[in-house]
């Protein structure tokens, strides 16, 4: 495997460097867009259930599927990573816009009131009080879509583009174990450090949850 | 001064949660609003920062009608402590006092510096001011409540069942504080209690709703406890409400006999007990000094083993007696 890595180094890294690129920026793309959409499942109730419902089919559609479907939807090329970055930001969006407004929604109806009364607007109040009290359960979602993310990439390579995945289907080609070891692990690898990074970004912006649970 | 004029509130589907009240809360005095759950006093005091706006009739700060004025603006001059105390569990203690000077536009750096004071005003050490509400007991959160509600030095305070929600020890001590400091501030409070007795110690004016929203009685403490409107309002206050009108009085004019033999004393003159027999002495079950209310007096006199309340000085000697005979008769002379 040692050989392996040294004799495609370049090849590994590309895949790994396109990886992160198809995995991420969807997450970007799709937290920017859950945002305002989780807001309005929240400032309209009415609008939460059928959210919930469209969000819950749009993820339960096979990814190799959307994969295939969206060339024929956007006009792209089959082959082109745009196809791969506009799933993953359907699924992240799908998954990131209920727990945006679950997010929301779990914040005591005490802390919104006393914002209130204390004389924040509306908006403001999102921005400074709001969001940072969901925080925790909308940096859980993120975490999740992250994760989910970096795994879908790898099925793009079934319609060549994949990153890491491309590294599977070379192995399967060629019965040959090695590539496909390193994608895996590799994979593994980026979704922990993924994860991690956000875990830490999570304790350095939320350091009030570190005391909550012993006192409500 | 606040003025309620003709105020109405119906909720839709039904319900009338106020109905037709008219008021005047006294500038520089505490007004506390009592009475059963769903008598409207919660939605009356919210009328007062609009955070209910009423169905009908007007609500007026110094003659201003509070429908015309900008909901946020108008609310950033009423401070507002709410049950729980509703803190910021995000921001420091600091920061949750800050919140109201930041949103007139003040820099983080001038409304830490301020809130720093108010802390201690309010009778926290400095060292909270980095904490997270999450680290603070229940009685601490409501200072913080408190402080926070103060912060922007707003000339009238709404406060939402402020002490309720921490227990009974905490809650003597809050009291006191909030008399100690309202005696500083002199702010135009309205309070919600559904408590009496908090309403009867808190209040310069005590209003009484009941069922339905409207008001059955506004007075003093001592007026609602002597002379209660009606029947409700009698239930309301409480069968005892000759003794808890005995709060109102020091023991300063009460006359004292002077001490006697079967008084023990220590050395220094401090009452030790009762003598009842040769050898048995009866601890006298507490004192009272010419500062403290006749209600304790009358406790006093109550659970001594000889029916007689003893009175000390300052040093905690004894200097006199009142049996609960002549507390009675100082009473019945006293009411005329």
């Amino acid at each position: 495997m040692i050989n392996y890595l040294q004799n495609n180094s370049d090849a590994v890294l590309t895949a790994l460097r396109q990886h992160i690129w198809l995995a991420l920026l969807p997450v970007v793309l799709g937290f920017l867009i859950a945002l305002p959409i989780g807001y309005l499942g929240v400032r309209f109730p009415w609008l939460y259930h059928p959210l919930v419902n469209v969000a819950g089919v749009l993820y339960s559609i096979p990814s190799l599927a959307l994969f295939v479907f969206l060339p024929v939807v956007l006009g792209t090329k089959i082959l082109s990573p745009l196809n791969i970055v506009v799933a993953l930001t359907i699924y992240t969006v799908a998954l990131l816009a209920r727990t945006v407004a679950d997010g929301l929604r779990s914040v005591d109806h005490l802390i919104t009131e006393s914002a209130t009364a204390m004389g924040y607007r509306r908006f403001r109040r999102l921005i400074d009080v709001e969001l940072p009290v969901a925080l925790p359960v909308i940096l859980a979602g993120l975490r999740v879509a992250t994760v989910s993310n970096i795994s879908l990439v790898s099925v793009g390579a079934l319609i060549g583009v994949g990153g890491l995945g491309q590294l599977f289907t070379r192995g399967f080609q060629l019965f040959y174990l090695e590539p496909i070891l390193v994608g895996v692990i590799l994979s593994v690898l980026l979704a922990g450090v993924a994860d991690l990074i956000i875990v830490i970004i999570q304790r350095a912006v939320t350091p009030w949850t570190r005391f909550q649970g012993g006192r409500a | 001064m606040i003025t309620f004029d003709d105020v109405v509130k119906v909720y839709p589907g039904g319900g009338t949660a106020v109905d037709h009240v008219s008021l005047e809360l006294p500038t520089g005095k505490t007004t506390v609003f009592v009475g059963p759950s769903g008598c409207g006093k919660t939605t009356s005091l919210r009328m007062i920062n609009r955070m209910i706006s009423p169905t009908s009739g007007r609500v007026l700060i110094d003659g201003q009608d509070v429908a015309g004025q900008d909901e946020a603006l108008l609310r950033r001059g009423i401070g507002y402590v709410i049950q729980h105390a509703g803190l910021f569990p995000h921001r420091t203690v600091l920061d949750n006092v800050a919140t109201v000077p930041v949103l007139l536009g003040k820099t983080r750096r001038e409304a830490r510096a301020a809130a720093l004071e108010l802390l201690e005003r309010v009778g926290l050490a400095p060292e909270f001011a980095k904490r997270y509400p999450a680290q603070l007991s229940g009685g601490q959160q409501q200072r913080v409540g408190v402080a926070r509600a103060l912060a922007a030095d707003p000339p009238v305070m709404l406060m939402d069942e402020p002490f309720s929600a921490v227990d009974p020890v905490v809650r003597e001590q809050l009291h006191r504080e909030f008399l100690r400091l309202q005696q500083d501030l002199g702010k135009t409070i309205a309070m919600v209690t559904h408590d009496i007795d908090e309403a009867i110690k808190l209040g310069d004016v005590v209003v009484i709703f009941r069922q339905g929203g409207v008001v059955a009685q506004v007075g003093t403490p001592q007026e609602l406890l002597a002379d209660p409107a009606d029947e409700f309002v009698a239930e309301f206050v409480g069968r005892d409400r000759g003794l808890r009108s005995l709060s109102f009085d020091t023991a300063a004019e009460l006359p004292v006999l002077p001490v006697p033999a079967e008084l023990v004393l220590d050395e220094a003159g401090r009452p030790v007990g009762w003598r009842t027999g040769a050898d048995d002495v009866r601890p006298t079950g507490g004192t009272f000094t010419s500062a403290d209310t006749l209600r304790l007096v009358a406790d006093l006199a109550i659970l001594s083993p000889v029916g007689i309340a003893v009175r000390v000085d300052g040093d905690g000697k004894a200097d006199g007696i009142t049996p609960h005979h002549d507390l009675a008769d100082y009473l019945a002379a006293r009411r005329g």
